[in-house]
């Protein structure tokens, strides 16, 4: 398929739901002022009727999504993972309480967004709507994942958070991949050491893999798409055949894909058999760079991660 | 519905009756604003909300949300008067398990239209619920009631600067408690909101300033704000905190304190007696 090239998670998002908005007449979109950057512009040229323009309000734009889900709509509400994820008090009551149908939809995840630096980056929102009840937490790492679970959004019940990237991605599966809500994915079947990622880290722990392949280190590689529900007896058979495991997110290290891995590993009793290493942005602030150079310099790189791993298991 | 004046008045009585009955029995929540509400609460339930007690999700009923979260007594108790629930589950407010909740819970408890009770966002939530019925070509009108001391929460102005460019007019009323009092003291000291209607006239609304104890003005206020049409409406009505119980108006201790079962006993004389 020509499509499948390289693109941002927030590109297959405007594409996927401006394409919906014909065969959906309940989806509504609300905008902060970012919907170039968001690519709910799309959408917008497409069903102006649908589209609310918010301003710079995101508390407000979160509540006025609310107030139309409550009345049978089914809201995407987009902006910044960082400034949508920091109006908490607003998702929690206006949101999650009432189990409004939203959809908050977070782009420029992380250090991957580079230039801008860290006051644009989202690297605590995995941690905060993970902890809100009922909240369904999803990161897709390539185009046809993304327009799975764009899909998916669409008709699903509940409030929902989708964590997308400004960089663009290497397409990770081929056509015909078919999401699996709620299950690990696992990219490449490997042993002793399983390399987990979600997002944008995907590639990279693909990359990790390949390095290590070279160096005779045959190592399992896993997407972890659903950050909520995690799939924990997907995890709890993972940890049956691998005594090492390191969590790869561009997310800071507490309250994301590596807390979600810690917590199944304790619970299941698991903590002594695996041991766990968690790669992330650990106790920092992001900063301006190149994305590549961030990731190398946050150790979330292909090289970084494959350094890691070849130190993890010797 | 009723429109006889002394019907609403004998209503707003009885509501203000079950609020303290149900007060004494949790023996905590908030009797200052949701004493001050009554009349208003009183007028959209009994007079002009359209609203099927019995078939709450009916998709065209008039939607009502209390932004104020906290002043939620007033609404169970205009709920179960109007044959939402029984008068009995009152007695169950902020128990363990309750369908009544401390503040509004729009999960628990169908014809709570919003979850509110972290202040300011209420009116955002109306306003997209507001957005709905038009984009729906519904006939409902929403309604929501706002705290004065919750305007001094910044997503009020986002929700106020909002509205009018959607132009809500006919759709969205707003309606300002204004008791005056918040929980630390008087409104005017922690944080003064005035001119608090120039405010709202500068954000592009209509407002209109009544007596938020009198149906009087409280009816034709709501109506003349439901027949708008392109500028949003702000009914600001003037309360008292506390009111219709001599010891618990304009006192901002009473804002969040329930009665003992003596004080209860003296309010509900009051109120029975219509002495305030």
């Amino acid at each position: 398929m020509s499509e499948l090239k390289p693109k941002a998670t927030r590109q297959a998002f405007g594409e996927t739901l401006a394409e919906l908005g014909a065969t959906h007449p309940k989806i509504v979109v609300l905008e902060a002022d970012l919907s170039k950057s968001t690519k709910s512009e799309f959408f917008a040229k497409k069903f102006p009727e649908r589209f609310f323009q918010m301003g710079i309000a995101e508390a407000n734009m979160i509540g006025a999504g609310a107030g139309l889900a409550l009345s049978g709509f089914t809201s995407f509400i987009c902006s910044f993972g960082c400034f949508v994820s920091g109006r908490y008090d607003q998702i929690r009551m206006s949101i999650a309480y009432a189990d409004a149908n939203v959809r908050i939809v977070g782009t420029h995840a992380g250090i991957g967004i580079g230039d801008d630096g860290h006051s644009q980056m989202a690297l605590e929102d995995l941690g905060l709507m993970r902890g809100l009840p009922g909240m369904t937490v999803l990161q897709p790492c390539d185009e046809l994942e993304t327009r799975e679970m764009v899909k998916f959004l669409a008709d699903h019940q509940g409030p929902a958070y989708l964590r997308l990237t400004r960089q663009n991605l290497a397409p990770v599966h081929g056509a015909g991949y078919e999401w699996r809500f709620g299950k690990l994915d696992i990219l490449k079947r490997g042993s002793g050491l399983a390399l987990i990622a979600t997002g944008a880290t995907v590639q990279e722990c693909l990359g990790a893999a390949a390095k290590l392949k070279e160096r005779g280190l045959d190592v399992t590689a896993v997407n972890a798409n659903t950050i909520k529900p995690f799939d924990e007896n997907g995890l709890a058979d993972l940890a049956k055949t691998h005594s090492r495991m390191i969590t790869v997110e561009d997310h800071y290290t507490t309250g994301g894909l590596g807390s979600a891995v810690a917590e199944v590993l304790a619970e299941r009793g698991m903590g002594a058999s695996v041991a766990l290493k968690r790669l992330g942005i650990r106790e920092a602030f992001g900063e301006s760079g190149e994305p590549a150079e961030l990731y190398w310099k946050f150790g979330i790189s292909a090289a970084k991660i494959a350094e890691a791993a070849s130190g993890f298991l010797s | 519905m009723l429109t006889c004046m002394e019907e609403l008045r004998l209503q707003a009585r009885k509501l203000r009756i079950s609020m303290i009955e149900m007060l004494v029995e949790a023996k905590s929540g908030h009797p200052g604003g949701s004493l001050s509400c009554t009349e208003i609460v009183t007028a959209l339930y009994f007079s002009e909300m359209r609203h099927d007690p019995k078939n709450p999700k009916k998709e065209d009923r008039d939607r009502f949300v209390i932004s104020k979260g906290h002043g939620v007594p007033a609404v169970y108790a205009a709920m179960a008067h109007a044959g939402y629930f029984s008068t009995s589950e009152l007695m169950t407010l902020r128990k363990t398990g309750a369908r009544l909740q401390g503040h509004p819970d729009h999960v628990r408890l169908p014809g709570i239209e919003a979850s509110t009770g972290s202040l300011g966002q209420g009116l955002s939530v109306a306003l997209g619920m507001a957005l709905a019925s038009r984009l729906a070509s519904k006939p409902w009108h929403t309604y929501c009631l706002l705290g004065d001391g919750e305007c001094q929460e910044g997503q009020v102005w986002e929700a106020a600067m909002a509205a009018p460019k959607f132009k809500l007019g006919g759709s969205l009323t707003a309606i300002l408690d204004y008791n005056k009092g918040q929980i630390d003291g008087h409104v005017d000291e922690v944080m003064p909101i005035e001119p608090i209607a120039d405010k709202w006239r500068a954000f592009n609304w209509d407002v209109s300033v009544i007596d938020g104890h009198r149906f009087e003005e409280i009816i034709p206020a709501l109506r003349a704000s439901r027949g708008a049409k392109g500028r949003p409406h702000m009914i600001i009505a003037n309360t008292v905190k506390g009111k219709g119980v001599s010891f618990m108006e304009h006192n901002a201790s009473w804002h969040g304190a329930a009665p003992n079962k003596e004080q209860a006993g003296k309010a509900l004389a009051e109120i029975k007696a219509g002495l305030v």
